[in-house]
């Protein structure tokens, strides 16, 4: 790596985990890279739920190399909260074998981790230019040459877009159409600080321990989505995520999204958990969840596309992903980049690599995997009826009134009856056989 | 927990603002806006409307940057990133 900065082997936009990852291994392979970030320095304009899953990335990153990563807490606890609007069922599952080897995911803050992975960055001898914005492609017939930052001409061999859910570069290159509100969905967090001790006491915690807390059905305003509160290690993540379908089909004087957190902490299950914490931040991000139909190409001539940018998130209803993608594909788009390298060329015939490694790594297959899951998680039902619906079964069986406690059976069946017995029902379960 | 207002959200946030606004309205096309998503999905809840002249008004200085306007905007909002060391910086993130 030298220290010419003119002209180096890829330019990557975008400082965060797809792009710091890309780094990273381009450094491993003796490329010389160079990541242009828009914030003050890499993970300032980042934001995530928090949660992320460390077991399928491993494999990609040299031994030991996230061993002393700032993570939150390792995910001991998974938990889902299926509301009402009266009432709520918690699941709360833990293993010993989360305790064994290492852990399978962290929650994470992505300014502390993302600034951590461009020290990193900058320690295996690629650059990071901070507080630059890239506003344009450069183009020599019709191929990616460069990006423009400001007055700035940076030149490479390839580009890679790691440029989040945005992707003005990906947009720019004609990879991706319009931003539209299908396949998107809005993630709004506060970060509210609690004493580390006090967190452990108030969700059963070992030291160092953390929980991943899902809520599903009366929580999102009669809208699609959920809400999440993941445990940090002095601070509690607490949001909700709402497809923009959703927030645009409403009545203009609905209440505003920025409200819908407010009344998370209004249900008594939720305003005990922050009770007493302070908030110390207020974000907001999209989300970018595209089915198979709408995934933005990820292959130019000169130029790659990772992470948000190439639509690269797996919403499973259950576990929500987006930075392992991240990472992995960053990785992949830098080995696609040395392949480019040797063979002399950078069209997209040559660095198409980057397809088939994506395609035979998780990331690939995941994304195959999972294809059906964005067209399920539209059902209606799944946040409208049968959170509820379970909620009110449940109730029968604690249930002791004032003239005793009823048998449970013609309870549960009058209800299974009435909620769940339907063609709908039976439609939801026909279209869960995909997932 | 003490509810705060957004304003008072906002501040507890790191934001450099610029000067120059990154989002720009055509102030006709608002006008003839039937849906106006922008009043109630930003979540910074920037977008209001004039009380006299029911215009829209855009106080662009708390600005996310998440994008929410821009992909649910009907019309072609002008929207770019605020200019390099401007705008939101998360210390949390």
């Amino acid at each position: 790596m030298g220290s010419d900065v003119d002209r180096v082997d890829l330019i990557i936009v975008g400082g965060g985990l797809a792009g710091l990852a890309c780094a990273i291994e381009a450094s491993r392979l003796e490329l010389a890279a160079l990541v242009v970030e828009r914030g003050d320095r890499t993970g300032s304009k980042n934001v995530s739920g928090g949660r992320l899953y460390m077991a399928p990335v491993r494999p990609l990153f040299p031994d030991g190399f996230f061993d002393d990563a700032p993570m939150e807490r390792a995910v001991t606890h998974e938990q889902l909260v299926l509301l009402s609007p009266s009432s709520s069922l918690t699941l709360d599952f833990t293993s010993e074998a989360f305790r064994q080897g290492p852990p399978s995911s962290f929650t994470v803050l992505r300014a502390r981790l993302d600034r951590w992975l461009g020290e990193k960055v900058e320690a295996s001898g690629a650059f990071v230019v901070p507080q630059a914005v890239a506003t344009e492609l450069i183009r020599e017939n019709g191929r990616v040459k460069g990006v423009r930052a400001g007055d700035e001409e940076l030149l490479a061999d390839v580009v890679v877009a790691a440029d989040g859910a945005l992707s003005f570069v990906g947009r720019e290159a004609g990879l991706a159409g319009p931003l539209e509100p299908a396949g998107c969905a809005l993630g709004i967090k506060e970060v509210i600080k609690l004493d580390p001790a006090r967190i452990e006491d108030r969700f059963a915690l070992l030291p160092g321990e953390g929980c991943a807390r899902l809520f599903l059905g009366d929580i999102t305003a009669g809208m699609a989505g959920g809400g999440f509160l993941y445990t940090n290690t002095d601070s509690i993540s607490l949001g909700v995520v709402i497809p923009l379908d959703d927030l645009a089909g409403r009545p203009a004087d609905a209440r505003g999204s920025h409200e819908l957190l407010d009344a998370m902490k209004e249900r008594s299950e939720i305003g005990p958990l922050v009770e007493g914490g302070e908030i110390v931040e207020y974000s907001a991000h999209l989300i970018p969840e595209p089915g198979p139909d709408r995934r933005p190409g990820r292959v130019a001539d000169g130029l790659l596309v990772a992470g948000d940018a190439a639509g690269l998130v797996i919403n499973h209803g259950i576990t929500v992903r987006g930075m392992d993608l991240a990472l992995a594909s960053g990785v992949l788009a830098a080995r696609a980049v040395g392949h480019a390298k040797k063979a002399g060329d950078a069209g997209a015939a040559t660095l198409s690599e980057y397809e088939r490694l994506l395609a035979e790594s998780f990331v690939g297959k995941d994304m195959q995997r999972h294809a059906h899951v964005p067209a399920f998680l539209e059902r209606r039902r799944l946040y409208e009826r049968y959170p509820a619906a379970v909620c009110e079964i449940v109730e029968g069986l604690f249930e002791v009134g004032p003239d005793g406690k009823q048998r449970l059976y013609p309870r549960a069946a009058r209800l299974v009856r009435k909620t769940l017995l339907d063609m709908d029902t039976l439609s939801d379960l026909w279209a869960a056989r995909k997932l | 927990m003490k509810r705060l207002s957004i304003e008072e959200k906002l501040a507890m946030d790191a934001i450099k603002p610029q000067a120059e606004p990154h989002i720009r309205l055509d102030a006709g096309k608002c006008r003839e806006c039937a849906l106006k998503p922008c009043l109630t999905a930003c979540p910074a809840s920037l977008y209001t409307l004039d009380p006299g002249s029911g215009d829209v008004k855009l106080e662009h200085a708390g600005c996310l940057e998440c994008g929410t306007c821009l992909a649910l905007c009907p019309a072609d909002l002008d929207w770019s990133y605020p200019a390099g060391g401007f705008g939101v910086q998360y210390r949390h993130g």
